[in-house]
Order: C-alpha cells, then sequence, then structure tokens
C-alpha cells in the first residue's frame, strides 16, 4: 500500500528521500517489535511516528540510530544502502537525535556541552572555547535558535535544554533529525516556540522524524505521519484531510471517545474544604499562598496551572505528605490538617499520585501488592499485624478483572506492565478504597489515546457516585472537557474561577498571571 | 539472551523510566538487583572464585584437585554418603558437627544482614551487634548459677537479641531521627562494642572472671545455660541445639517480611521510601524497626556461639572474631533471602572447618595456607556478587546515548 501511495505523497522540495527504511523486521526473542515497517523522510519535511505505548516507535527509531541491528531489512541513506551499526556511523550518516531525556553535562556552559565531543582545539591541544562560543553564535543565528553560549545549562530552561541538544545535532552536520516525544517536557508556551523552530529547520532543508503521541501536536507539525500499531505500519497520510478522530482511529484500532460524554453534575454538601492554606516547598519557600477552595460531592473541580506553581505541594498538603505551614484541610467534616496520611486515608482521602514510577506504585512489588497499598491496614487486608495474603490476592484478582487490567495476574510484578496498565493499577486502587475526596494529580501523565478515554469515562463515573474530585492538570483539555469548576493557579495563588467553556484565551492569561475578568 | 536475562533486565529497565529509581537507595537497589536472577547467578559466582583459588593452589605447586578433596573431606561432609563406612565415618560425622557449630552462627548473621538489605539499609554493624550479644549472654549465662536449664537459656539467649536489638537500634534511631547514614555508625558502633568488651574482660575489668584473676577473660557459662547436644559427645564439642534454632530464624526471617504487616512496610520502604510514605507508612519507624529485628538476629548469633560451644569470652577473641562480617557475604551470595542465606552460610561454614588446621591433612595442603585460600574464595565471592551490582549501578546512572535508548525500547517491548 505504501508503495502505491508514494508518488501522490512525495513533498515537492525533492524528489528522493534523504533516509529509507525499508522492510525493517526486529524481533526480540519470540516478539516482533517492528514487522516488516517501511518508513521514508523528505529533505524539508516533518514525518510524524505515531502510535501507542509498546507500539514499536521507539524499536525503529533505535535501529535508525545504530543501537539495534534489524533481523531483516535495510537502510537507505541519500540513495545508497547503508549499515547502521552504531550511533557513531548515523552521526556520520548525518542522522542527529534528540532524545526525550536529555544528554547534557548540567555543570558545562552551553557552549562546552555544544562541542562535547568534537571539541575545537589550538595547538597543543588546549580547548579553544573561544571557538566554540563562536560556532554556537554561528549554527544558532543560521537556524534562529537564541541561545546564549555562556549560559551554564542547570540554569536554563528546559526549553533551551532542549535547543542545545538540537543545535549541538545540527553541529554535528545532521541532516536528518530524530525528536522523540520531544514536547512531553515543555509548556505549551515552550511547544509553540519548538514549533516555530522544527518549521525554520523544514525550510532549511534538513528532514525530521517527529514521534509523539500526542495527536495535536502531530497534526500542527506533520507533513506526513505515519501510524504503527502492534510492531506494524498501518498507514502513513497527508496532514491535509486527517483529524484527530481519524488519526486517533488508526492509533488505537478503534473509535475513540476523544471528548467525553458528560452530563450536568448534581455537586451536593462539600466534601473537601480548603481554608487559607499556606505551604512551603523543599526549599522552605511558599509554593502555595493563601488557598482557599472546596470541593462538593458529584462536582470535578480542576486545577489548572503551568507546572511548577503550587500544584504538587496542595496536592501533597490535602493527602497528608506535606504539612501546611498555616491554614485548615477539612474533609467530610474531620479536620485532617497536619495529620499525615494515614488521617487522610481513614477520613476518605484516595490520591492518584502524578508520578506512578515514583509515589504511585512499587514496581518491585506484584500487582496483588501493589493494589493492597492504600488499604492494608484495614481488617479486611490484615489483622493483628498479619497480612491476609489470600484476601489480598483475590481482591486483586477481581480489580484486575474490572479495570481490564492487561500484561499480568496478581502475582506479576508492577514493572513488567506497560505505562497505561500501570495507571490502571494505581486507579484501580485508589477507586477501591471508596473514597469521598479523589485526588487526581496528572491522571494521564503520558498514557496513549485509549488509555486516556478509560481514565476521563472512569473519573466521570466517579464524580456521578458521588465523589468529589479534585483533578490537578496542564493539559487545557483535560481540564476543559472534565471539570464542571476550573480554578487557575499561579505563584500559588488562585487567580480565578472559570467556567469549564471558558476560552483558551482566558485561562491562558490567567495562568500566567495576567489578572485576566474572573468569571467567578 | 536468555529468558533469565530478559526479564531481569526488564525489570530493571521498567524502573528507571522518568527517573523512578532516582529514589531507590543503593542498598535498596542493590538488595533487589540481588534477590533477582534466581540461583544460577549465586553458583556461578561460587564456580568462579573456586577456579580462581585453584589457580592459586596450581601456582603453589600444589593439585588443585587433591587440595580441594581433602579440604572437602575436612568439611566432614561426605558423611551423607552412605558408602563412607567404619572409621571414616565417625571421622566425617565429628568433621560435620564441626562445620555445622561454624554454620550456625553465619545463619544468624546472615540474616541480620539480609534483613537491613531488604529495608534499603546497609548494615556493616553485624560485628559490634554480635559482640555486644556476646558479652550481655556470657554475663546472664554465668549468673544466675542453678536456674532451670530451659529458663536459663531463654534468659541468656533473649538477653543477647535484646543487646543486639538496641545496639543496631542506635544506628536505626540514629538514622530515623537525624539521617545519619547507617554505614558510618555501624561501622562506628562496631568498635564501641569491641573496645567495651575489652575493658568489661580485661585484666582489672568489672567482668573479668574472678576465680582466673590474671587471664583477660569472662566468667565460664554454668552448666545449667549450655545450649544441649544432640549429635556427637558434648565433651568433645558435639553439635549443639543452635543449628535448629538458626533454622527456627530463617523460618521467621521469611515469614515475617512475607507474612506479616511489619515485614510489607519494611518491603515497601526498602524498595520504594517515596510509594511507601504515599501510603501512609512512617519510613524513619521502619527503618528503626528493621534495624531492631537485624540487631536481634546478630545477637541471638553470638548466644549461640558462647552457649554452645565457647562458654566464655576471651578480649583477644572478641577483637579476633570476624563472624560478623563474614554475615555480609553471606547475605550477599544468599540474595538476601531466607534459603540462600542458610545455603551461603553453610558454604562459608564448610570452607571454615575444612581449610582449618584441625581438619585438613596437611600432607596435602598446608592448612595456614588453607585459610588464606578460604579468605581468598570468600574474598573473590563477596567482590564478583559486588561487580554484578556495580555494573548494574552503572548501567542506572549512565546516560550513555546507547543505555537509554536501549532500555526504552526494551521497556516497550515488555510493556506489549
Amino acid at each position: 500500500m505504501a508503495d502505491s501511495t508514494r508518488p501522490a505523497l512525495e513533498p515537492r522540495a525533492s524528489t528522493r528521500p534523504a533516509l529509507e527504511l525499508r522492510g525493517i523486521t526486529k524481533k526480540f526473542g519470540s516478539v516482533v517489535a517492528n514487522d516488516r515497517v517501511d518508513f521514508d523522510v523528505y529533505p524539508g519535511e516533518v514525518h510524524a511516528l505515531l502510535g501507542e505505548n509498546g507500539a514499536g516507535k521507539s524499536t525503529l527509531v533505535s535501529v535508525l540510530y545504530g543501537l539495534y541491528t534489524p533481523n531483516e531489512g535495510e537502510i537507505v541513506v541519500d540513495g545508497r544502502p547503508v549499515e547502521i551499526d552504531s550511533p557513531a556511523t548515523a552521526i556520520r550518516l548525518g542522522i542527529g537525535m534528540v532524545h526525550q531525556h536529555f544528554m547534557l553535562v548540567p555543570v558545562m556552559t552551553v557552549a562546552e556541552n555544544l562541542v562535547l565531543g568534537h571539541e575545537p582545539t589550538r595547538s597543543g591541544g588546549l580547548l579553544d572555547l573561544k571557538a566554540a562560543r563562536a560556532r554556537v553564535r554561528e549554527i544558532s543565528e543560521r537556524y534562529g535558535l537564541a541561545v546564549d553560549p555562556d549560559a551554564t545549562i542547570e540554569d536554563v530552561t528546559v526549553g533551551t535544554q532542549q535547543r542545545v541538544e538540537i543545535l549541538r545535532a545540527l553541529y554535528r552536520g545532521a541532516r536528518i533529525l530524530v525528536l522523540d516525544e520531544p514536547t512531553a517536557v515543555l509548556t505549551a508556551q515552550e511547544v509553540q516556540e519548538l514549533m516555530d523552530v522544527l518549521q525554520r529547520l523544514k525550510q532549511d532543508g534538513t528532514g525530521i522524524v517527529f514521534i509523539s503521541h500526542k495527536l495535536g501536536e502531530v497534526l500542527q507539525v506533520a507533513d506526513r505521519i505515519t501510524v504503527l500499531r502492534h510492531g506494524r505500519k498501518i498507514d502513513t497520510v497527508r496532514r491535509e484531510g486527517a483529524t484527530e478522530q481519524s488519526l486517533a482511529r488508526l492509533v488505537v484500532g478503534r473509535e475513540v471517545l476523544l471528548t467525553v460524554e458528560k452530563s450536568q453534575a448534581h455537586a451536593a454538601e462539600p466534601m473537601l474544604v480548603v481554608e487559607h492554606l499556606h505551604v512551603r516547598d523543599d526549599r522552605d519557600l511558599e509554593a502555595v499562598d493563601d488557598v482557599s477552595l472546596s470541593v462538593r460531592a458529584g462536582e470535578i473541580v480542576a486545577i489548572a496551572g503551568v507546572d511548577g506553581n503550587g500544584q504538587q505541594e496542595l496536592v501533597e498538603a490535602i493527602t497528608g505528605l506535606r504539612a501546611p505551614a498555616e491554614g485548615r484541610i477539612v474533609v467530610d467534616g474531620h479536620d485532617i490538617t497536619r495529620k499525615g496520611v494515614s488521617a487522610a486515608t481513614d477520613a476518605a482521602v484516595a490520591h492518584i499520585p502524578e508520578d506512578r514510577h515514583r509515589r504511585g506504585l512499587v514496581l518491585p512489588f506484584t500487582l496483588a501488592e501493589n493494589l493492597a497499598l492504600r488499604e492494608f491496614r484495614r481488617p479486611e487486608l490484615s489483622a493483628r499485624g498479619w497480612l491476609r495474603t489470600g484476601r489480598i490476592r483475590s481482591r486483586a484478582t477481581a480489580l484486575l478483572r474490572e479495570y481490564d487490567v492487561r500484561g499480568g495476574g496478581p502475582d506479576a510484578y508492577a514493572s513488567s506492565l506497560s505505562g497505561g496498565n500501570q495507571q490502571k493499577v494505581a486507579i484501580a486502587r485508589e477507586i477501591a478504597s471508596d473514597p469521598k475526596l479523589l485526588v487526581a494529580h496528572q491522571p494521564t501523565r503520558g498514557l496513549d489515546v485509549g488509555a486516556i478515554e478509560f481514565v476521563h469515562r472512569r473519573l466521570i463515573e466517579e464524580r456521578d457516585r458521588g465523589r468529589a474530585i479534585l483533578l490537578v492538570s496542564l493539559e487545557y483539555e483535560e481540564v476543559r472537557s472534565l471539570a464542571d469548576r476550573i480554578l487557575v493557579i499561579y505563584e500559588g495563588r488562585i487567580m480565578g474561577e472559570f467556567a469549564p467553556d471558558a476560552s483558551e484565551e482566558e485561562l491562558g492569561m490567567a495562568m500566567t498571571g495576567r489578572q485576566a475578568a474572573a468569571a467567578g | 539472551m536468555s529468558t533469565l536475562e530478559e526479564q531481569t533486565q526488564g525489570d530493571v529497565l521498567a524502573g528507571e523510566e522518568d527517573g523512578g529509581s532516582a529514589s531507590l537507595t543503593t542498598p535498596a537497589r542493590l538488595g533487589a538487583y540481588v534477590r533477582r536472577g534466581g540461583v544460577i547467578v549465586p553458583i556461578l559466582t561460587t564456580l568462579i572464585a573456586f577456579i580462581a583459588g585453584g589457580l592459586v593452589v596450581l601456582v603453589t605447586g600444589h593439585d588443585p584437585f587433591s587440595t580441594y578433596k581433602a579440604i572437602f573431606d575436612g568439611t566432614g561432609l561426605q558423611w551423607v554418603f552412605p558408602w563412607v563406612t567404619g572409621s571414616a565415618r565417625s571421622t566425617a560425622a565429628f568433621n560435620l558437627q564441626q562445620t555445622l557449630i561454624a554454620t550456625t552462627p553465619l545463619i544468624l548473621v546472615g540474616l541480620a544482614v539480609a534483613f537491613a538489605f531488604r529495608a534499603g539499609l546497609f548494615n556493616i554493624g553485624g560485628q559490634g551487634q554480635y559482640t555486644v550479644g556476646g558479652i550481655v549472654s556470657v554475663w546472664l549465662g554465668s549468673s544466675f548459677a542453678g536456674l532451670p536449664p530451659v529458663l536459663h537459656i531463654t534468659v541468656a539467649v533473649v538477653g543477647a537479641a535484646l543487646a543486639g536489638a538496641v545496639w543496631a537500634g542506635i544506628a536505626g534511631a540514629l538514622k530515623a531521627s537525624l539521617g545519619v547514614n547507617e554505614v558510618i555508625s555501624t561501622i562506628m558502633l562496631n568498635w564501641i562494642a569491641i573496645w567495651a568488651g575489652v575493658y568489661l574482660f580485661g585484666l582489672g575489668g568489672p567482668l573479668q572472671d574472678a576465680h582466673q584473676p590474671s587471664v583477660p577473660t569472662s566468667s565460664s557459662v554454668s552448666a545449667s545455660a549450655k545450649l544441649p547436644v544432640f549429635w556427637g559427645n558434648a565433651q568433645l564439642q558435639g553439635l549443639h541445639i543452635g543449628l535448629f534454632i538458626a533454622l527456627a530464624a530463617a523460618v521467621v526471617f521469611w515469614v515475617l517480611l512475607n507474612r506479616t504487616r511489619l515485614g510489607y512496610e519494611v518491603r515497601a520502604v526498602g524498595l520504594n521510601p517515596d510509594a511507601a510514605s504515599y501510603a501512609g507508612m512512617s519510613v524513619a519507624r521502619n527503618y528503626f524497626r528493621a534495624m531492631a529485628i537485624c540487631g536481634a538476629f546478630a545477637g541471638i548469633a553470638a548466644a549461640m556461639d558462647i552457649l554452645g560451644w565457647k562458654f566464655s569470652l576471651f578480649t583477644n577473641d572478641i577483637q579476633a572474631s570476624s563472624v560478623g562480617f563474614l554475615g555480609i557475604a553471606v547475605a550477599l551470595l544468599g540474595r538476601n533471602t531466607a534459603i540462600g542465606t542458610v545455603l551461603a552460610a553453610l558454604l562459608f561454614g564448610a570452607l571454615q572447618t575444612g581449610t582449618s588446621d584441625r581438619f585438613l591433612d596437611p600432607s596435602v595442603f598446608n592448612p595456614n595456607l588453607a585459610s588464606n585460600l578460604t579468605w581468598m574464595i570468600q574474598g573473590l565471592i563477596v567482590l564478583l556478587v559486588s561487580t554484578d551490582v556495580i555494573a548494574l549501578k552503572v548501567l542506572h546512572s549512565g546516560r550513555g546515548v546507547s543505555l537509554v535508548f536501549k532500555r526504552r525500547a526494551a521497556r516497550e517491548e515488555a510493556g506489549r
């Protein structure tokens, strides 16, 4: 199919692909990670690689970057078949890679990082920093990527660090740039800046491979989109004519509801009341500044804001993980201020944490053990210091079935599951504790569309069962489609309350601290 | 890649995502890693150590095969073969009793180190905890003469366990309250325990034996506190029932970890302190509890030696003893599991007996050299087990291009 469609898809800029992967098959034991995948990128185009977690995107890119040798298939660069046996070969062939986790030395300057490994030297082998700085300026001007060569990496923003990564690839002579989930770590503003940078690189003739599972971004930036599912290439489509809906269908293999069906909330009595809360962060700076809010049973209240504006500390205070400096937290009439996690749990507070690997799960524990973390003190699961292992296990079996967790039974290790299934385990555990208040902190972080749909539906269902839900999210879409009321947080203060139909601009203003005319 | 390897790697890899493992302490990683990989790695490790030892024997101009055969005969383990009969059998029986006497405290100190590993702590203080356990058990065992034996033994053993628990508990409390690194504090406490013992039993010391004023030793344990011998001649250092107490302790270790709330909390804290506190567990409290339990195991180890065959404590014995340190090797080789620790203790106990000058035939290999060989083999085992861990640590912290990417891809595969 790809062959028949290729002529039509060819961008006008060039007639020969800069890079072509033909029939790549990569097996790990009996698992086929890539099954006869074709993929190409032309100079001056952005070709997105889209797929769920585990669809084989990373394997394909590893093959391309010389980290894996494919079992079958060939790689063609500029019309010549090549063998890429290491990243060094890939770099020599003009393939550059920007990883999700940056490979920069935090204490070195931008210029030092940029030339690392290919340092310009003066006679006697001394590092020529002046030349390095000049190179930085030269490249950054050429591509319009403004960076200060003398800034130390640890002092610059994540977005700038990413620019340095891109510049480094260009410095090494990359004509094909592979970006692995580049937006995962960026703020909305930084994402926009990255998109601009990619446009300029395109105009300059760089071929860009853009890996993501965010449909909106892919539609915004890509010329062509290749969808992988279960290691196979499903289709390659042009951006024109593609919609989020059509892409989601290709990715998941079935119709996906991108917006959640939601009825009117039947909010009842207040379940969470927070009064004049002040919370300090690890550096003892005021992170939450006089926050008052309430969440009623049967409604979802969203805290929207740019990451790092006190959401973490607010959630930790409410769930008992961090003692607030001042203020009061009352859940269903029980004052749980400064009483710790156990008291919060006893007051029926459940917490879907932001980072399932750091907090949500003990990865080397079995699923049964993980599912007991919230309620192991309750008499159903332990008595007089003894674990009731039989019950812990049978309860886990039931929960895994109810939440359709795939990848292992109660005795499987949590580490062996995919991200989406791990998140289901964390969510299953929290909802199973029958909470009155559910604090969901970025509950869909790092999940693919299918799993996001599941989580969203489940949260609405739990709302309709009369639970009070406090949702903390960085995603506009998530906040607007789930919340009944939106509170915008900026520098630890609530900037105002908004209705779910508030415009992105309105919210954006408040999220960047510009006091908009608050609706509430 | 073998299935086992894949599995181990998959586990390790999955933990890496999003800095998830950043919260794992080094001992926790070490503990978790060492527990995985089944029995193959420890067996391989031991094998390599023995081969290296054999090469050294070869260099000294001896035959490694006959040397190892002589060492094996010295351990008495051939007693289990039915074809060994007559005087060879009774010699083997005697040798095996000695092997098992040496194995008993090794099991217990091994458990003392292993339990700490499971809680994400590195207990270097087994020696100190063993020493205070020895001091208290010899003191209690030599006092209250005439108590009914069961009661007297119980008092002395429980006293030793409590002493060890308190000693290790100090390190646990310091860690829990002030964040003092337990490696440092347990090492310091080792020296305090050793010199306290030297003072107490040294010439003019408060607990020095009044019957022999010129000998730096404790009073002797009275008959009512001696552990009964169930195999061999009690006069000739037969095998005492301490072996069963050690095996029972291994069972307790397993039950405690896998069937009780305390064990569940300790393991959660050891594997992921952040998730543990998220679940409402007190990390500090569990550090303290885990250390106290470790100390109790080590204290009982000392009581077994004192009440089983030593019966008194010489100051130079206190200074020369290294049982507690061997516990680290036992726990590492035993992968911090109950059964593994028992088997590793047997190996180390057998090596100790097999190469001692009492049991090794000097015409085959000089016992003085042989005991050095034992130290070497033990050292190699620890080194090899640890280098696994070093390799793992490199893999973990390595932010090298290829590593991160291979990891991600492998994770994708694992998640499918």
